[in-house]
């Protein structure tokens, strides 16, 4: 189990000094709604996340957090500034930067091992190849038995496992993931971390993970990237520099829990803030 | 299990039962003209005669199989679901691919949708004139008739099945890298069949009521054609009988098609698989 952080790429070793695996530059995204006029979303994000690292985005609900990810997939670009994923400005939704989202988004139509092999199919991979692919990846999350099941017949947490096999299939370098385990029990979800850093490990993956979990993003991450509430900005980058796995009740995780906390809940208040102001306008 | 299923069949009797005995004593004491309302025996009987072959089975005028069917009652049926299942291949095989055009392409939706909401509200019964002046007297204005009822319950679902898929799957799909036909066909179209299927039951259920009408007008067989003709004799007996075979072919349908969907949308939440 303790090995699993001495081979974590980006975990203690210096990164390469290569091109980062994603470069935000000034990004920039405002929206027009029509109760509130515009909406700045984002202000002048400026981030890069090197090749195998897992950094997580932190903030409270609204802080544009979904925003930012939906710019790197390319899902909805920014009014301004540039996203480029190894090197490559982003233009559109693509296979290379995968998806994961928390509502599981599996095709109820599609068995478990369908959902897993469409990816493929539509790449044009041969059908042994994609038998083989996906056999192995149901395997390595526990989903052999589930292969023809629906999605309806599975638990959330299940759901979730198909969806990261889906993404796997793929072999994405940039794994995006937005509140992934944040419809599911406690157990399940520090159950689907592990078994993300696990992947995340050995298949050397560049994870942007977003969250409103503090402890969750303690647990995952190399660094933590706090997120302020309208205008959306870059509040401070934390770097976590624990060996994983982490143990949530030891001093320094605590330490770090606290000093996060603050600055969530700073932005927190200042989003009921704004939320007030909006009622009594009304 | 066995004794709760006999248990539910007797209370889904009693009532039917019950009445059936109350009509049958009611006639037999000569309470109701047997010309208004004939017993459920008398039905029974002439029910029997209309589905039993006319003359008694002689190898030498051809098969067992074709001796059983010669009956007036399968022909009748038979013509009536020739009519309906026509009707509705062309009126659902019409509106299908209208109905995805619509539901995927803004254009096109605004374009034909006007068009759409003029014609809908008309019953399909008023087209009948205008059927007999297009096309004159057989088949072919009761194809059209049939046709038009089924059209537009499968054009509208089909339209908000394809309108209404969840933006989270077209993501999802098009994260993975599908687009254009692969999007379309594997994606958008298996999202909205649950509408579709609902839309293709309606559309034959309609279809079916339309072919009972267009038989009463424009042709010489079939179940619609078939009471009319009773009324003209004043058979209660058969008028009934014919009622209720025209009721057992629609639940007929009804239940085939109900299987197909449970089938097919068997991935579908809110669906008991295995029933
Ligand atoms: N399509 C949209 N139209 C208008 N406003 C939007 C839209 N998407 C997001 N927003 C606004 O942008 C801000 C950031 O949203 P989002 O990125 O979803 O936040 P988060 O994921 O951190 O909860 C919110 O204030 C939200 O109301
Ligand atoms: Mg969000």
């Amino acid at each position: 189990m303790s090995a699993m952080g001495a081979n974590a790429p980006g975990a203690g070793s210096v990164p390469e000094p290569a091109r980062p695996a994603i470069t935000i530059r000034g990004v920039t995204k405002t929206f027009e709604a029509k109760d509130l006029g515009t909406v700045v979303a984002l202000d002048g994000i400026d981030l890069d996340v090197a090749k195998g690292e897992f950094v997580c985005l932190l903030g409270p609900s609204g802080c544009g957090k979904s925003t930012l990810l939906n710019a790197v997939a390319g899902f909805s670009l920014p009014t301004s500034g540039s996203v480029k994923t190894d090197g490559v400005e982003v233009t559109a939704p693509g296979p290379d930067r995968a998806m994961v989202f928390q509502e599981y988004a599996l095709f109820p139509w599609m068995t478990v091992f369908a959902n897993v092999a469409f990816g493929l199919e539509i790449k044009g991979v041969r059908r042994g190849e994609i038998k083989e692919t996906v056999d192995a990846l149901l395997a390595t999350l526990h989903l052999t038995e589930f292969r023809e099941r629906f999605p309806k017949d599975l638990s959330g947490g299940m759901r979730q496992r198909v969806a990261i096999a889906r993404v796997l299939a793929l072999d994405s370098p940039v794994l995006l993931m937005d509140e992934p385990f944040g419809a599911l029990d406690a157990l399940t979800r520090r159950n689907l971390q592990d078994e993300l850093l696990r992947i995340w490990s050995e298949w050397k993956k560049t994870i942007l993970f977003v969250t409103h979990g503090i402890e969750e993003s303690i647990y995952l991450a190399d660094r933590i990237v706090v997120m302020t509430y309208r205008p959306g900005r870059v509040k401070k980058i934390v770097e976590v520099g624990m060996p994983r796995l982490r143990d949530v009740s030891s001093p320094e995780f605590n330490k770090l829990k606290r000093e996060l906390t603050e600055m969530v809940m700073e932005e927190q208040r200042r989003h009921a803030e704004a939320e007030a102001r909006l009622a009594t306008a009304d | 299990m066995a004794k709760k299923n006999a248990g539910s069949l007797v209370w889904s009797l009693a009532v039917p039962v019950a009445l059936l005995a109350i009509w049958e004593a009611a006639s037999r004491a000569g309470v109701i003209n047997p010309m208004i309302l004939p017993s459920p025996s008398a039905v029974f009987l002439r029910w029997v005669a209309y589905a039993r072959p006319a003359r008694p089975f002689d190898p030498a005028e051809g098969t067992y199989l074709a001796w059983f069917f010669s009956g007036e009652l399968l022909h009748d049926a038979a013509a009536s679901l020739y009519r309906v299942v026509m009707g509705f291949v062309i009126g659902a095989g019409l509106a299908l691919p209208v109905g995805l055009l619509m539901g995927t392409s803004e254009t096109v939706y605004r374009l034909l949708n006007p068009l759409l909401q003029i014609l809908r509200p008309i019953p399909p019964i008023a087209y009948i004139p205008l059927a007999i002046l297009w096309f004159g007297l057989g088949n072919p204005p009761a194809f059209f008739l049939i046709s038009l009822g089924a059209f537009f319950p499968v054009v509208m679902n089909t339209i908000g099945g394809v309108r209404t898929v969840d933006a989270i799957y077209i993501r999802a799909a098009r994260n993975l890298g599908a687009s254009g036909a692969t999007l379309f066909w594997r994606v958008i179209l298996p999202a909205a069949t649950p509408h579709i299927m609902t839309g293709l039951r309606v559309g034959f259920g309609v279809a079916f009521i339309v072919v009972i009408v267009a038989e009463m007008i424009a042709v010489n067989n079939g179940l619609g054609y078939r009471i009319l003709e009773a009324r003209e004799f004043f058979w209660s007996d058969k008028i009934i009988a014919g009622m209720i075979s025209i009721g057992l072919l629609g639940l007929a349908i009804d239940t085939g098609l109900s299987r197909l969907s449970d089938h097919l949308l068997r991935w579908h939440r809110g669906i008991e698989v295995g029933k």
